[in-house]
């Protein structure tokens, strides 16, 4: 059995008092509990302060290019369906340059595990606004404050019928793991967006102002009702819900392509003697 | 005996449909076939062409005079009657497309054929209409339907004996009518037996892609790179090959990274705006040391430019195009042989080294077909270069991206030994792990960029040389322009001495040491490099990489290929004037 020691990885270089630090125990704690050792799961992650976490703890990393996560986990996917790949982002990174390719991972339903660090706003460059950030934020480069719409990516997500679609608190650790479980052993894509202060340059959206508002979603809701989830998706403001806010058990993509009911990809051997019947294909 | 027939029509008409059985019937009866395919931006409508060169030699460019001009529309008339040979003749039904009086047309040779008519009555449906006219072809040459009957057969297994006999009832209709009517028939020698195969580049590429053990193809689709994910698709099964249609092209190249990063090979194909978009994906590759094949299909641009027809305007922007620095290998092609060979030779580079290879063609090249006697499939190789399981295991540590000899790591597949497999886009340790430091910064340039290079450099073929091997006259080129060059040098070396140099191994350039080239370029009176660009691409790269320069330069870019003729009269012209 691996210990917490195994998972221990390079010093984050992430400002104190950083919502990221709570999620990384969080993430160690959970994969420890739930035995998956470094060697057998891939982190994969893009650019902003979320796609260093890879490095701040001991797995196979593919840290790539800003908003483009995911489609690499789904090419690792697909020619490994038996590694569970998780992807370390943040608002800025997945809602904003990777947009398109949020879109159609869910309608794919790669069993990929999307892990949101959502501080609402843009730390890595310094404090501009994010997909996330609420309307009339000012920063340095939004003077007037942000004129757009606030993105809600939970009403997103089950609007194109997300697979899993959770929010969890970086104030909440205990809360937290057990969101990163479930989304780990949920069959079909998972999205949990985290709630995570940046204590340098989101002055608005801070600890308090999470745990002012912050509630857990009564045990007796049912994830698995769509319009009632796309109602409490809505929630935002005096009261915001954290937990399992939609589940469904739609076919994985893995599943659906032929080819790989049987061993993954990866370990399918190539079988050279069918060339000669293909060539013959062209006469 | 070297003949050309023209199929000419709307977009929906089905003039490939034609155009394709009457290429196959020819190569399977043993003649040489090239076709070639011409057509607009559009699924109903326009007008398109579809032309066959038939002959009992190798034939591998388009010609400018046509034997046999099938007109589906009445365009096909006025478009293409002045392309006409003086026995040529013009075959079309008058009932579809209203007659044509000989004051239309210079031709005397007009074949008014009802192939509607006679698809309602012998085979009970206008629908055969194009059946019927792929008989009266085969009708006018004296050819017998024999094995076009085996092709409907074929085709139409699954819909059952009565389509198939209704097929080929219309196919005698339409032969048997050609046969009693038509004014000048030709005559086909008969004495071609063995089936030849037929295939195109597209073909090639996705063929070579399955020889060389690919078994991931992530693409968007694009003119005209888009056959080469439906020929994948149509092997899936039988190969264990999973293809995904990714939302953009900067999905598809990362997806095509993440799969090779799991331990499969993997590529992916666009045409050049699509390419655009995989730069930052190819940057990608480079710093992670990812392999992975790029197709790339070039059509004139900038931007949309026009979508289905062809150039060769995408020679320098896959070799130079990046953030930073980096090697990479490019070829280019100039015949679906070498695109077989080419696409397995861009797989065990690619991995080999750990780099990108891109393959680059162009629409004309894409779409043509060729006849072959055949492939040797003992010419394909195949190593796996990749770490796997219990060699992984059995080393006693593992970096992803240690410092070597030959700049190349080890190239280990994550999740199957406890060693971890990291990488990162930001410059990295051998670990993988991010660092900020010169020194490391400094020595993994070396290990990507200074070690690697010279040894992909010395893997690249020479070009080929064809002609006299004393020539006065060189004419140089890369790509698809490789057959149109050979015929022209056959058909120009009883008047001068000349000789063609083709590049289909582009990048990083190759030596001199196996075959100077450039003594063979210098020693010329007259070196052209012929492109299908307006700026000159392969003159610049050959300039910038050896410093010679070419004497004379023949630059097409009006969207349509080389014709032979028009090609040797320029040549011709050039020669007039030493």
């Amino acid at each position: 059995m691996p210990t917490l020691e195994d998972y221990k990885g390079e010093t984050p270089a992430w400002c104190p008092g950083c919502g990221n630090f709570a999620i990384l125990k969080t993430f160690k704690d959970a994969m420890l509990e739930l035995g998956i050792e470094p060697y057998q799961f891939t982190m994969v992650s893009g650019i902003g302060q979320a796609a260093k976490f890879p490095h701040y703890i001991r797995c196979n990393t593919f840290n790539g290019l800003h908003g483009r996560a995911l489609p690499v986990a789904t090419g690792i996917r697909l020619a490994n369906h038996e590694m569970p790949v998780i992807v370390a982002t943040g608002d800025g990174d997945c809602y904003g340059e990777g947009g398109n390719h949020l879109i159609h991972s869910i309608r794919r339903n790669i069993n990929v595990k999307l892990f949101v660090h959502d501080n609402q706003i843009y730390g890595l460059t310094k404090g501009q606004p994010s997909p996330t950030s609420m309307e009339g934020m000012v920063t340095k480069n939004q003077p007037f404050g942000v004129f757009s719409e606030q993105l809600n990516p939970m009403a997103l997500a089950i609007a194109l019928d997300c697979s899993f679609v959770a929010r969890g608190f970086a104030g909440d650790i205990e809360q937290l793991k057990l969101l990163i479980k479930a989304a780990i052993q949920h069959k079909g894509f998972s999205l949990l967006d985290i709630l995570q202060p940046c204590v340098t340059f989101n002055k608005i959206n801070t600890y308090e102002w999470y745990k002012q508002r912050v509630y857990h979603i009564e045990p007796e809701y049912d994830p698995e009702d769509r319009v009632e989830a796309f109602r409490r998706a809505l929630e935002w403001g005096e009261r915001i819900p954290t937990g399992i806010i939609y589940k469904n058990n739609r076919p994985v993509l893995e599943e659906r392509i032929p080819i790989l009911k049987g061993a993954p990809l990866v370990r399918q051997p190539f079988d050279r003697s069918k060339l000669q019947a293909t060539l013959k294909e062209f006469y | 005996m070297d003949y050309t027939i023209k199929i000419g029509g709307e977009a929906g008409q089905g003039i490939q449909t034609v155009g394709d059985t009457l290429a196959r019937v020819f190569s399977r009866s043993g003649y040489h076939v090239f076709t070639n395919q011409d057509y607009e931006s559009r699924v109903r409508g326009g007008h398109n062409f579809f032309q066959i060169r038939v002959s009992d030699e190798p034939v591998m460019a388009p010609r400018e005079k046509v034997d046999i001009l099938v007109a589906f529309d009445k365009e096909s008339i006025s478009q293409h009657a002045k392309e006409l040979t003086e026995q040529g003749q013009i075959v079309y039904d008058s009932s579809s497309i209203g007659a044509i009086p000989h004051s239309e047309t210079d031709t005397p040779n007009l074949l008014d054929i009802p192939f509607a008519k006679l698809a309602v009555d012998h085979g009970g449906s206008r629908i055969m209409a194009n059946t019927v006219a792929t008989g009266a072809i085969l009708g006018m040459l004296k050819m017998s339907t024999e094995i076009l009957n085996d092709i409907i057969s074929d085709t139409f297994r699954k819909k059952g004996e009565d389509v198939i006999k209704a097929n080929i009832d219309a196919a005698a209709a339409g032969h048997d009518f050609a046969v009693k009517n038509c004014l000048a028939c030709l005559l086909m020698p008969a004495d071609v037996t063995k089936a030849k195969m037929l295939l195109t580049t597209i073909e090639a590429i996705g063929f070579g892609a399955i020889a060389s053990g690919c078994k991931f193809y992530a693409a968007y689709p694009m003119t005209p790179s888009t056959g080469i994910m439906n020929y994948l698709a149509g092997k899936e099964m039988e190969y264990g090959i999973v293809v995904e249609q990714a939302e953009d092209e900067i999905a598809a190249i990362n997806m095509a990274l993440g799969a090779s990063f799991a331990g499969v090979r993997a590529m992916t194909g666009t045409a050049g705006g699509g390419f655009a978009l995989m730069v930052e994906g190819l940057s990608l590759a480079a710093m992670t040391e990812t392999p992975v094949v790029i197709a790339l299909g070039q059509r004139p641009a900038p931007a949309t430019g026009l979508p289905t027809r062809t150039e060769q305007g995408d020679l320098l922007f896959p070799i130079f195009t990046s953030h930073g620095e980096f090697p990479r290998a490019v070829f280019a092609p100039g015949t679906p042989e070498q695109a077989f060979y080419l696409t397995n030779k861009a797989f065990e580079l690619a991995e080999k080294y750990q780099i990108q290879a891109i393959i680059i063609f162009d629409q004309y090249l894409a779409d043509a077909e060729w006849t072959y006697e055949g492939f040797d499939l003992d010419k394909i190789t195949f190593h796996d270069y990749r770490v796997r399981g219990d060699r992984l295991n059995a080393l006693q540590e593992y970096k992803r991206h240690a410092y070597t000899a030959t700049g190349v790591s080890p190239l280990g597949i994550p999740g199957e030994s406890k060693h971890l497999v990291v990488t990162d886009s930001d410059e990295h340790s051998e670990e993988g792990h991010i660092i900020e430091d010169a020194e490391t910064r400094v020595k993994m340039v070396h290990k990507r960029l200074f070690r690697k290079l010279p040894l992909i450099k010395k893997e690249m073929s020479p070009p080929f040389l064809y002609g006299d091997s004393h020539p006065e006259i060189v004419i140089t080129g890369w790509g698809s322009t490789y057959g149109v060059m050979k015929e022209a040098v056959d058909l120009l070396s009883k008047g001068m001495k000349i000789a063609m140099l083709h590049f289909s191994e582009i990048y990083p350039f190759p030596e001199t040491e196996k075959f100077d080239y450039l003594s063979l370029l210098e020693n010329a009176r007259m070196t052209i490099c012929i492109e299908n660009n307006a700026g000159g691409q392969f003159a610049k790269l050959m300039r910038a990489e050896t410093g010679y320069e070419f004497t004379a330069k023949i630059n097409k870019y009006d969207g349509r290929p080389f014709i032979l003729e028009g090609l040797t009269g320029e040549i011709d012209a050039h020669f007039r004037r030493l």
